[in-house]
């Protein structure tokens, strides 16, 4: 091939690639016009106003249908969860969202020139920001204490090389009465297996809280293994209890654990089943969910827990019974991060 | 274009091939092929780099997963990659030369598996994906490799790989920039990141076919295929020395973690830290190239080391001054030119060119499995005894080791002082 053909050859290829490269681009940017119809068979949603006061009964979530409320808050009764959904009028948006007595957490990303930052933005019971703390990472896990009075996120940090090696996670605790925060759990104490540990490699994620605002429990994981850790944010002290637990979530009768588990012999890409830990006795009960599950589960009664598995709007909510029987059902479709009020 | 590379590949006397010279009054930098494949790898980079910076992000904003299960898998990726590219280097060798057609191949199955991301919605399909992109990496780095080796004259090797790692370097602090900008202007634009990386690996891939001669076999090389004893003898030395002063590499996530926690870098700041190494990399990976084809590669990639060091006895001081985190970043930085490139182009020397791919995986492979040693023995002692006194031990290993290599005394220069004959 002489040198013109071979120019001749890269002009073209360059001409057709840019111009497909274009054209994805502009699909996608184009896309803020088609944001304002839903997709033919997409759940409907309206505006309204949507409170975050205990005891109506209701499902807060994040939307993730197509039309114009797309990644806002949204809001359907617990008991029909397929039905008609309400976003905000305000428009608010959350990566993770997660509340309880009035209090909202929602971490969301800050659009920036070059690239995103994040926070975590404190709600009353009517929506509106209290107080915002910077999030060091991509936002994971969302908690709020039962009580509402001290929140929790889990953020994902580093992951500077391909396909996502080094990634560390941050679990942040914030005093909601105080606007007291503790960056990172790694400055408590660790009490593992009855003895002080201290580990370099020490991450925690995916925070819930006890009834009595002094207790938590979150997952620990440090040499390639995970633990589920008791705290006491009086003493600042973790202590494990159990292996192999990730993203727990405590019942709302504070007496099990429900949580996902890396299960041998599964692959290592979907490694994860959701299981329900007797906090008592310490037996496991494997739930009837057969699919690989990664999510901080939520408990939607004493009897029954909901979680986000992938579907065609990026997440769907899927309720199994916490106590091993039955099957999973899809509650609602095009969702994430719920919250029962 | 293809350069003959007759004095360094063994003892028998080859000019079947002339050097070309560049033109008289004009000296370039390095040959044409060394560019075209730095092009290659800098659009690769960008392409690659532009679904790292998305990837996270797309994981848990956009489909609610965690990307935790990643950073458990990548391990297996990691070790499946230096296994697969022990096979590419193999391969490339064989027949003499196939280094083009492997590179392609590998090359080819990345870019491939931009647009499978986009079908693959849920963490198994994702994580068979990247398993595939990693599988086209450990391909095409050792016939790549060998393919800029075999294309520059021992003199200009070092500047050769310099420049390569330059260009790489480039590709990669731009893909994420890239990236951004179109999440910027369009609307969870996952999609249209995925499609641009796409199209931009093709075209890596089509620079590659178009621009990066074939190498062709020894067939005009009189020389007899080198028999397998002088092969292994040739790189055991170059072998050991990378391996011995990988077990006193700290990997760059606890550079880092020390960094921020010892000398007390702001944590939004944490993300930044890379790349002020790949800053200083991406400048001094050419100068330092040049250099180690002026005094020898050895002696800048044992100072390479001792630039890690001076980064270990700066994270060790208490001294808080903002100028401190830059002085570590640059000196980590140094660390990377002085060695990565400067590896292969002293490894080079002693590996017969017909063996070229090969012996540069091994070489590759031997540094990488004693890195990730280093990293177990390094998080082991940092737990049992706390970062500085971990640091202090991987000081000291390092300065042994340093020493051990001097005193091995790989040889430097073969290409002018004939000590390979």
């Amino acid at each position: 091939m002489t040198t013109r053909t071979k120019l001749t050859v890269l002009i073209a290829a360059v001409l057709a690639l840019a111009a497909v490269a274009t054209a994805a681009v502009l699909h996608a940017s184009a896309r803020a016009d088609r944001r304002d119809r839903a997709r033919p068979g997409g759940p409907a949603v309206t505006t309204g106003e949507v409170q975050l006061r205990a005891g109506g009964h209701r499902l807060v979530f994040r939307n993730m249908a197509w039309g114009p409320h797309r990644d806002e808050l949204a809001t359907t009764p617990a008991g029909a969860p397929s039905g008609p959904r309400r976003a905000t009028a305000t428009g608010l948006k959350c990566l993770r969202f997660y509340a309880a007595s009035g209090t909202g957490i929602c971490l969301q990303s800050v659009h920036g020139t070059l690239s995103d930052t994040y926070r975590a933005t404190l709600l009353d019971a009517n929506l509106r920001e209290k107080a915002h703390y910077p999030v060091p990472g991509i936002p994971s896990r969302a908690r709020v204490s039962p009580s509402g009075r001290y929140a929790a996120w889990t953020a994902f940090v580093g992951g500077d090389s391909y396909a996502g090696t080094d990634f560390s996670t941050r679990a942040a605790i914030l005093d909601t009465s105080t606007g007291k925060l503790t960056p990172t759990l790694e400055t408590y104490r660790i009490v593992k297996d009855g003895h002080p540990y201290r580990a370099a490699d020490a991450n925690f994620w995916g925070v819930t809280f006890a009834a009595d605002d002094r207790h938590f429990y979150a997952t620990l994981a440090t040499h390639g293994r995970t633990y589920l850790v008791r705290g006491d944010l009086r003493t600042r002290t973790v202590t494990t209890l159990h292996g192999n637990v990730e993203c727990p979530s405590l019942s709302p009768d504070g007496t099990r654990i429900a949580y996902k588990k890396r299960v041998p012999g599964l692959s290592a890409d979907a490694p994860w089943r959701l299981y329900v830990l007797d906090l008592a006795t310490f037996h496991e009960t494997p739930l009837a969910e057969s699919r690989s599950v990664d999510d901080q589960a939520v408990w939607s009664d004493d009897g029954h827990v909901t979680y986000a598995l992938p579907g065609d709007y990026g997440a769907d909510l899927y309720s199994v019974p916490a106590d091993g029987s039955g099957a999973p059902s899809r509650l609602l479709t095009a969702g994430v991060s719920p919250a029962y009020l | 274009m293809y350069v003959a590379d007759s004095r360094a590949s063994n003892s028998a006397p080859v000019s079947a091939e002339p050097a070309v010279r560049p033109p008289a009054g004009r000296r370039r930098a390095v040959g044409s092929t060394v560019f075209a494949l730095g092009t290659v790898s800098l659009i690769t980079d960008v392409s690659s780099e532009m679904v790292t910076a998305v990837l996270p992000l797309y994981l848990v904003a956009g489909l609610g997963l965690s990307p935790l299960g990643f950073g458990l898998l990548d391990g297996v990726y990691n070790g499946f990659s230096a296994l697969v590219r022990l096979v590419g280097g193999r391969f490339a060798d064989s027949g003499g030369g196939r280094h083009k057609t492997v590179a392609v191949i590998g090359y080819g199955l990345s870019a491939l598996c931009k647009p499978l991301l986009l079908l693959a919605g849920t963490l198994p399909l994702i994580g068979a994906v990247l398993a595939a992109d990693r599988t086209g990496k450990g391909l095409r780095t050792a016939p790549r490799d060998a393919l800029i080796s075999l294309s520059s004259t021992p003199e200009t090797r070092g500047r050769a790989f310099g420049v390569h790692r330059a260009m790489d370097t480039a590709g990669a602090l731009l893909g994420p920039l890239v990236a951004f900008v179109i999440l910027r202007r369009t609307v969870d634009g996952y999609d249209a990141v995925f499609t641009v990386s796409f199209c931009v690996a093709l075209l890596g891939v089509v620079v590659l076919l178009l621009f990066v001669p074939r190498t062709r076999g020894p067939a005009p090389d009189p020389a007899p295929r080198s028999p397998e004893g002088l092969h292994w003898r040739m790189l055991v030395r170059p072998t050991a020395c990378a391996t011995l002063l990988g077990l006193a590499t700290v990997s760059d996530a606890f550079v880092y973690l020390v960094l921020q926690r010892q000398l007390g870098v702001p944590e939004r700041w944490f993300a930044l830290l890379p790349l002020g190494t790949a800053a200083a990399f991406l400048l001094l990976a050419a100068p330092l190239g040049r250099l180690s084809d002026r005094v020898g590669a050895w002696p800048v990639f044992v100072g390479g080391h001792v630039a890690l060091l001076g980064v270990y006895a700066l994270l060790l001081t208490h001294a808080h001054s903002p100028a401190l985190p830059c002085v570590v970043l640059l000196l980590h930085g140094t660390f990377y030119a002085a060695t990565d490139g400067v590896l292969m182009a002293a490894a080079s020397a002693g590996i017969p060119r017909d063996r070229r791919g090969s012996g540069l995986a091994v070489v590759q492979t031997g540094q990488a499995a004693a890195r990730f040693g280093c990293s177990l023995g390094f998080g082991a002692a940092w737990t049992a005894w706390g970062d500085r006194t971990a640091l202090s031990a991987a000081a000291v290993l390092l300065v042994v080791c340093v020493a051990a290599v001097c005193a091995l005394r790989p040889t430097t220069r073969p290409a002018s002082t004939k000590a390979n004959a």
